[in-house]
C-alpha cells in the first residue's frame, strides 16, 4: 500500500492534536508515515502518540537548522520524501505556518494543492467547507501527488495501533540565499486552556459583554467547560479582549462540538466563523438577534444572570 | 531600490458571496468588490520605503476589468506604476497556477528587489501566496511582517502569527507579506487621486508573460472542483425567554446532548 505521508505539527516536541487527525485520515488513502522535522531528540518524544494513532513509518528529519529557517526545513524535507515515496496525499496542518509550507511544496513538487480540507475519502476526493461554511466543495488534485491542508477539528481521531518504525533522512544543507532565517521565537503558550481551533467546547463573547473587565464571566463559564475562549469582532475592535482570540471572517474559524455565545448578534462575519460548529447555544438580550437563527438552543436574557448560573450547574454536573 | 506590491481585488466580506453554477468558480459578479484591506497595508509600507529613501513602487494586480479600481486607489495612494495582468485566459487558476503567473509578471518589471503582498486575501484565504511565489522565483519569504525593515541589502521582519512571534531575516531579492499590524494605510489625498490618473498602467496578456493557455486557468490548474453545495441552512432550534432559570434551561439541554 502507498505510504501518505504526515507532517507532524508539534511546538518544540509537544504534539498538537491536529497531527492525530491527519494520521486518521491518511490511513483512509494509503499507508499513514509521520514526518517529524525538529532539533534532535523531538522524534523520541512524539513516536509513542503517533505509532498509537496509526503511523507504520515514522521519518525522523532532526537538525539544529529546523527550528532556525522559516518553513524550508519542512519543505525540503517533504520534497525529498515526495520524490522518494511518490505519496498519493502529503498532509500537513492548515495553521499560518503548515499552510505555508503546504503551498511551498505544491509548487516545488508542481502538485495540485487541496487547502483547508474539512473531509477526504479513499479517492482523494477533498472536501472543503468555504465562505465560513456557507458552501462545501469538492475538489481533487490531477496530480500524482495531492498537497493537503487540514483543518484542525474535522473529524474525530480513531486509535489504531501502527508500527511507527523510524527510520532517519537526511537533511538537506540549506540555502542561505534562499532562506529566511529565525530568531527569538516566541510560540504563543495557550495558558491552561486548550487553542482555540482545537478546543471540543468555545465559549465566546461579544459586545454584550461590555467592557475587558466582565470578560471574566466568559472565562470563569469556559474554565468549567474545559473550553477555549473566543471574541467577536465587535468584542476586540472594542478593546474588550485580545486580538488572537477573534472568531469570525476576519479571525479565526472553530468548529468544535459546542459553541456557546454570549453577547454576541451574530453578524454574518462572526457566524463566517463559527456556523459549522455542532451545537450552538447562545444567549442574547435582543429576541431578534440573528444568532438565535442558527443556535440549537437561545435564551432571551441577561449573560450576567444566566452564565454565572450555568457555571454553577456545570459545577454540580461535574464534582 | 525596486518594489512591487501585489494587490487584489476581493469580494466584500460583508455581502452575500456565492460561487459561479457554469464553471464552480467564485462569482465576482454578484458581490461588491474592494481592495482587499490587508494590500492598502502592503502598498503603506511600499510607500514608507520610498518616503525614506529612494525607490520605485510597482503595483501589480491580475483581475478582470474591473480590478482597475483596486490599481487606481494604490496608485492614489501614491504607488508610481501599476502592472495589470488582464486575460480571461487565467479565470479559474488554482493557487499553484495563480503564483506562476505572478511570478512571471513580477519578470516583467525589471530588477526587482523586494516584493509585498498582503499575509492573507479574505477570498481565497490560501494565506500562502508569499511563500509560493518565493519558492518559484527562488527568493526568501518573509512572512506575516508587524513591522518591515530594509537596508544593506537585507529585509528584516518581526513575524506574527498565531502561532507565536518570532524575528526573521534574509537576503534581498526577497518576498514580503505583511500583516494587519504592520500600519494604518493613508487615505489618498485629492492631489493623489488626480495624479493617479496620469500615472502609466501596463496592461498584460498571458503572452506578454511568456504562458500559453493551456498553462494558465481552469485548464492548466492542478486542482479540479468537481462540485459544490450551499450548506443547507441551519435552522434555529429552540428560544426560551429567560425567567430566571436560564442558565439551569441551558444545562439542561447540554445534559440533553450528553455534552455535560
Amino acid at each position: 500500500m502507498a505510504e501518505v505521508l504526515v507532517l507532524v505539527d508539534h511546538v518544540d516536541g509537544e504534539i498538537k492534536k491536529n497531527t492525530y487527525e491527519m494520521l486518521t485520515a491518511a490511513r483512509r488513502l494509503g499507508e499513514p508515515a509521520a514526518v517529524v522535522v525538529g532539533t534532535p531528540g523531538t522524534a523520541a518524544k512524539l513516536a509513542e502518540g503517533l505509532a498509537a494513532h496509526g503511523a507504520e513509518k515514522v521519518y525522523v528529519a532532526e537538525s539544529d537548522d529546523a527550528v532556525n529557517y522559516l518553513s524550508t526545513p519542512q519543505v525540503d524535507a517533504l520534497a525529498a520524501l515526495v520524490e522518494r515515496v511518490s505519496p498519493p496525499a502529503v498532509l500537513i496542518a492548515a495553521g499560518a505556518d503548515g499552510r505555508e509550507v503546504a503551498g511551498r511544496l505544491a509548487v516545488r513538487t508542481n502538485s495540485g494543492w487541496l487547502n483547508d480540507l474539512v473531509e477526504v475519502d479513499g479517492q482523494r476526493e477533498g472536501t472543503h467547507s468555504i465562505f465560513g461554511g456557507a458552501f462545501t466543495v469538492q475538489s481533487r488534485a490531477t496530480t500524482d501527488t495531492a498537497v493537503i491542508s487540514w483543518r484542525s477539528g474535522s473529524i474525530e481521531i480513531e486509535e489504531n495501533a501502527g508500527a511507527g518504525t523510524q527510520e532517519n533522512v537526511e537533511v538537506p544543507a540549506i540555502d542561505e540565499a534562499k532562506s529566511a532565517k529565525v530568531s527569538n521565537r516566541a510560540p504563543i503558550v495557550g495558558g491552561d486552556r486548550p487553542e482555540l481551533t482545537e478546543a471540543n467546547v468555545v465559549v465566546a463573547g461579544g459586545r454584550g459583554v461590555g467592557s475587558a473587565d466582565n470578560f471574566n464571566v466568559v472565562e470563569t463559564l469556559a474554565d468549567s467547560l474545559h473550553a477555549a475562549v473566543g471574541a467577536s469582532r465587535a468584542a476586540v475592535d472594542s478593546g474588550y479582549y485580545p486580538n488572537q482570540f477573534q472568531v469570525g471572517q476576519t479571525g479565526k474559524t472553530v468548529s468544535p462540538q459546542l459553541y456557546i455565545a454570549l453577547g454576541i448578534s451574530g453578524a454574518i462575519q462572526h457566524r463566517a466563523g463559527m456556523q459549522t460548529s455542532k451545537t450552538i447555544v447562545a444567549v442574547n438580550k435582543d429576541p431578534e438577534a440573528p444568532i438565535f437563527e442558527i443556535a440549537d438552543f437561545g435564551v432571551v436574557g441577561d449573560l450576567f444572570s444566566i452564565s454565572p448560573q450555568l457555571t454553577e450547574e456545570v459545577g454540580k454536573r461535574s464534582s | 531600490m525596486n518594489i512591487v506590491v501585489l494587490i487584489k481585488q476581493v469580494p466584500d466580506t460583508w455581502s452575500e458571496r456565492t460561487l459561479s453554477d457554469s464553471d464552480k468558480t467564485l462569482d465576482r459578479a454578484s458581490s461588491d468588490a474592494v481592495l482587499d484591506e490587508i494590500n492598502e497595508r502592503a502598498v503603506e509600507e511600499a510607500l514608507k520605503i520610498k518616503e525614506a529613501g529612494d525607490a520605485e513602487v510597482t503595483v501589480l494586480t491580475v483581475g478582470p476589468d474591473r480590478a482597475t479600481d483596486a490599481i487606481r486607489k494604490a496608485l492614489s495612494m501614491g504607488a508610481d506604476k501599476a502592472v495589470h495582468v488582464n486575460d480571461e485566459a487565467i479565470h479559474g487558476s488554482d493557487a499553484v497556477t495563480t503564483a506562476k503567473v505572478l511570478a512571471k509578471a513580477v519578470g516583467t518589471v525589471g530588477d526587482v528587489d523586494l516584493v509585498l503582498a498582503g499575509n492573507e486575501a479574505t477570498d481565497g484565504r490560501s494565506g500562502a501566496m508569499a511563500g509560493m511565489l518565493g519558492e518559484i522565483l527562488g527568493w526568501p519569504s518573509l512572512t506575516h511582517a508587524n513591522s518591515l525593515t530594509v537596508e544593506n541589502g537585507t529585509a528584516s521582519v518581526k513575524r506574527e502569527t498565531d502561532e507565536g512571534t518570532c524575528d526573521v531575516t534574509a537576503s534581498l531579492p526577497a518576498v514580503v507579506s505583511v500583516g494587519e499590524k504592520i500600519n494604518e494605510p493613508r487615505y489618498p489625498s485629492f492631489k493623489g487621486i488626480m495624479a493617479a490618473k496620469k500615472k502609466p498602467v501596463s496592461a498584460l496578456g498571458i503572452s506578454d508573460l511568456g504562458l500559453e493557455a493551456g498553462e494558465v486557468g481552469l485548464a492548466g490548474s492542478l486542482v479540479q472542483v468537481d462540485s459544490f453545495a450551499p450548506r443547507p441552512p441551519k435552522s434555529g432550534g429552540q428560544k426560551v425567554e429567560d425567567e430566571g432559570d436560564g442558565g439551569q434551561k441551558i444545562a439542561e439541554f447540554l445534559v440533553g446532548q450528553k455534552l455535560i
